[in-house]
C-alpha cells in the first residue's frame, strides 16, 4: 500500500477499493513502527481516525473531492485547530491553535486527513532538524545522518513511507534541502502562490509553504488544493485557479536550461556534481539545450539572507511574550523580567542567536550598514535572475553542495550550517519557484537532489520539467532499505 | 565587527532575552563571527541601488473596511497562561 503514489491512493479511495479508516490506520501503524526516526512531534490517532470516518461517510454519499480520505502529514508550523502546533519550540509546547491555517482548511475541505504534525527545526531556523526542542530527526537512508531542515520531519516521513505526502515551508531552502537529503521531491512555489495564513511566521517576505512528495506529479496534485488566492494573506497572489497537473506530460523539446556558472564551482562535492551532470545529459536526450549563464552576486546570497531573515524574525518573534498564549516562565519579579525569562527559557540557542543578530541589524546606527545594504543586494540578486532568464527557460544545478552529513557534525559552527543553503537561498530572495528532485546517490547510498528554478509564477513549467525527468528515471521510486 | 560584553547585553535587553553572565562572552564570540561573515556584503558597491524589501515590492492589496471576523474572545483566552474576567493578567506595572 505504501508504495502507491498520491494519485493512486486518491483513486483507490474514491473508487472504494480501500476505506480512509483502513488507509489512515495503516500509516498510523507505520509511524508507530518507525517512531525511532522522530519524524513526528504529534500523532493523535483518534483525531485522524475521526477525520477518516468523516471522509468515508462523504465518499459513501458520493461527495468525492480530489483528496478525499487521503492521509497527509503537516509540518508543525501549520496551525491545526484542535491539535498541538509547536513549531519545534518549547515556547509553543502547549499551543493548540483556535483556528486552521489556510493550507489545512483547504485540505480539510477537499477531504484530506491530518496524519500528524512533523518535526522541524525550531521556528524553521536550521538546515539539519537539530534545533528542534523535540530532538533531531534521523535520515531514513542512513540514521547516523541528518534529514536536512527545516522541514526534516516531513521529508524523512515521506521517504520512509510514513505518509503518502507532507507539507513543508521554505524560507531559504527548508523544503528543497531536506527533500534533496532524503531523496524526495520538494517544491517551493512562487512567493504568494500558497497563503501564509496560519503558518507561524519566520521571515515573512521569504516564507512560502509547499508540498513534499515522492514525485512532481504528486506535488502538482497537492498544490492544486493548497494554492490559490486568500484574502487573509496580504501577499497572496490574485490569479485564476489553475490545474498544475494539466500539461505535466507535454514534451520539453527545445527547452533552454540555464546552468549558473557559480553553482558548479568551489565547495561542490564531486559526486553531487557528477549526478547533476548525468541528469542534465538526460534532459539533453529529451531535447533540451544547455546554456551557461551568470548569477554574479550569488556568492553573497547567504550573507544577505543572514541579515534579512533574522531581521524579519526578530520582529515576528516579538509576539512570543508569555502573555496571550504559549509558555510563561515560573518565577519573575516584574513584567520585563517575565518577558526576558519566558523568552530565554522558551527559545533555543539558534533562535536566540538569530533574534539577536536581527535586533542588532535593525538597531539605530547599524540599520544602513546591515539591513539596508542587504536589501540593496537583494535587488541585485533578483536582477541577476531576471537577466539569466533572458536567455533560458529554467535554471538547473545541485540543490545542496553535499549529501546528508552526520548528526552533530555542524551544530557547533552556525556558518558551516548556513552554507548548506547556498544554492537555495537566492530563490527565496527573488520570490521564484524551485523544486528539488531525486537524481542519484553517492557511494554511501545517500540521495542527491537536482534543483530546478523557474521564472516568477511559472510554477507549472517547473513541475512539468521535473515530471518529464521522473518519467524517464526511477530515482524518485527508491525506498530506503528497511522501510520497504 | 567584534561585539563587546556591554553591546551583547544591550542587544539582549532590546530583544527581551535574559542572558546569564556566564554566556555573554560565548554570545559575543558567536554573534561577532556571524557579523564578520555577513560583512562580505560590503564588497559590493550598491550606490544608487534601490533597496528591495519584498518580492512584490510595494504592491499591497487594499480591502474594504468591513467586519470579517467573529468574536472568539473566549476561545483565544483559553490559551492564556493567566487571565481573569476576560482580561489577560501580567505582573503589576503601576504601583
Amino acid at each position: 500500500m505504501h508504495d502507491k503514489s498520491l494519485k493512486q491512493i486518491a483513486e483507490d479511495l474514491a473508487a472504494k477499493r480501500v476505506s480512509s479508516v483502513e488507509m489512515t490506520q495503516y500509516y498510523l501503524d507505520r509511524i508507530d513502527k518507525y517512531s525511532a526516526l522522530n519524524a513526528f512531534i504529534t500523532v493523535d490517532p483518534e483525531f485522524s481516525l475521526t477525520q477518516a470516518r468523516q471522509a468515508d461517510r462523504r465518499i459513501e454519499q458520493g461527495d468525492r473531492p480530489s483528496l478525499i480520505g487521503v492521509p497527509i502529514a503537516h509540518k508543525d508550523i501549520f496551525c491545526t485547530k484542535g491539535m498541538l502546533t509547536t513549531c519545534g519550540s518549547r515556547i509553543l509546547s502547549n499551543f493548540v491553535s483556535p483556528y486552521d491555517a489556510h493550507v489545512i482548511g483547504k485540505l480539510n475541505h477537499h477531504g484530506a486527513v491530518i496524519l500528524g504534525k512533523t518535526n522541524m527545526d525550531e521556528f524553521a531556523m536550521g538546515s539539519s532538524n537539530e534545533t528542534s526542542y523535540y530532538g533531531p530527526v534521523k535520515n531514513p537512508w542512513d540514521e547516523t545522518t541528518v534529514p536536512g531542515g527545516s522541514s526534516g520531519g516531513s521529508a524523512a516521513a515521506t521517504t520512509a513511507r510514513l505518509t503518502p505526502a507532507a507539507t513543508g515551508t521554505d524560507t531559504g531552502g527548508s523544503i528543497r534541502q531536506p527533500a534533496a537529503l532524503c531523496g524526495v521531491t520538494g517544491f517551493k512555489p512562487s512567493y504568494g502562490v500558497v497563503s501564509r495564513y496560519g503558518m507561524v511566521a519566520f521571515a515573512s517576505s521569504l516564507d512560502q509553504g509547499g508540498p513534499i512528495t515522492r514525485s512532481a506529479e504528486d506535488a502538482a496534485l497537492l498544490l492544486n488544493v493548497i494554492a490559490g488566492f486568500d484574502p487573509r494573506d496580504s501577499t497572496s497572489v490574485e490569479q485564476p485557479e489553475s490545474d498544475f497537473t494539466a500539461d505535466l506530460s507535454a514534451p520539453i523539446e527545445g527547452l533552454k536550461i540555464g546552468l549558473p556558472r557559480q553553482y558548479f564551482g568551489e565547495g561542490l562535492d564531486g559526486e553531487v556534481d557528477g549526478a547533476v551532470r548525468d541528469a542534465l545529459a538526460e534532459y539533453e536526450k529529451l531535447g533540451a539545450r544547455l546554456i551557461e549563464v551568470d548569477l554574479p552576486n550569488s556568492a553573497l546570497c547567504v550573507p544577505c539572507y543572514y541579515v534579512l531573515a533574522p531581521s524579519e524574525a526578530s520582529s515576528n518573534l516579538s509576539r512570543f511574550d508569555g502573555v496571550r498564549y504559549g509558555y510563561r516562565a515560573e518565577d519573575y519579579d516584574d513584567l520585563i523580567d517575565m518577558y526576558q525569562k519566558t523568552r530565554a527559557e522558551g527559545f533555543g540557542s539558534e533562535v536566540k542567536r538569530r533574534i539577536m543578530i536581527g535586533t542588532y541589524a535593525l538597531s539605530a546606527g547599524y540599520y544602513d550598514a546591515y539591513y539596508l545594504q542587504a536589501q540593496k543586494l537583494r535587488r541585485l540578486i533578483a536582477e541577476d535572475f531576471a537577466r539569466a532568464f533572458e536567455s533560458c527557460d529554467v535554471l538547473m544545478g545541485p540543490t545542496t553542495p553535499t549529501t546528508a552529513f552526520a548528526l552533530g557534525e555542524k551544530t557547533s559552527d552556525p556558518i558551516s550550517m548556513y552554507l548548506n543553503d547556498i544554492y537555495t537561498i537566492s530563490v527565496n530572495l527573488a520570490g521564484l519557484p524551485g523544486i528539488s528532485i531525486p537524481a542519484g546517490f553517492d557511494r554511501s547510498e545517500r540521495p542527491i537532489g537536482l534543483h530546478i528554478v523557474g521564472q516568477y509564477l511559472q510554477d507549472h513549467r517547473v513541475l512539468k520539467v521535473a515530471h518529464r525527468f521522473q518519467q524517464e528515471t526511477d530515482w524518485h521510486r527508491r525506498t530506503p532499505p528497511g522501510f520497504d | 565587527m567584534a561585539l563587546d560584553h556591554q553591546t551583547v547585553l544591550d542587544i539582549a535587553r532590546l530583544a527581551r532575552l535574559r542572558i546569564d553572565d556566564a554566556s555573554v562572552d560565548r554570545y559575543a564570540q558567536e554573534l561577532s563571527r556571524i557579523l564578520d561573515f555577513v560583512e562580505q556584503m560590503n564588497q559590493i558597491d550598491t550606490q544608487g541601488v534601490l533597496p528591495l524589501a519584498h518580492p512584490h515590492e510595494g504592491r499591497l492589496r487594499l480591502r474594504q473596511d468591513v467586519v470579517s471576523e467573529t468574536d472568539q474572545r473566549d476561545a483565544f483566552q483559553e490559551l492564556a497562561p493567566a487571565k481573569e474576567a476576560g482580561l489577560y493578567l501580567v505582573p503589576r506595572v503601576i504601583e
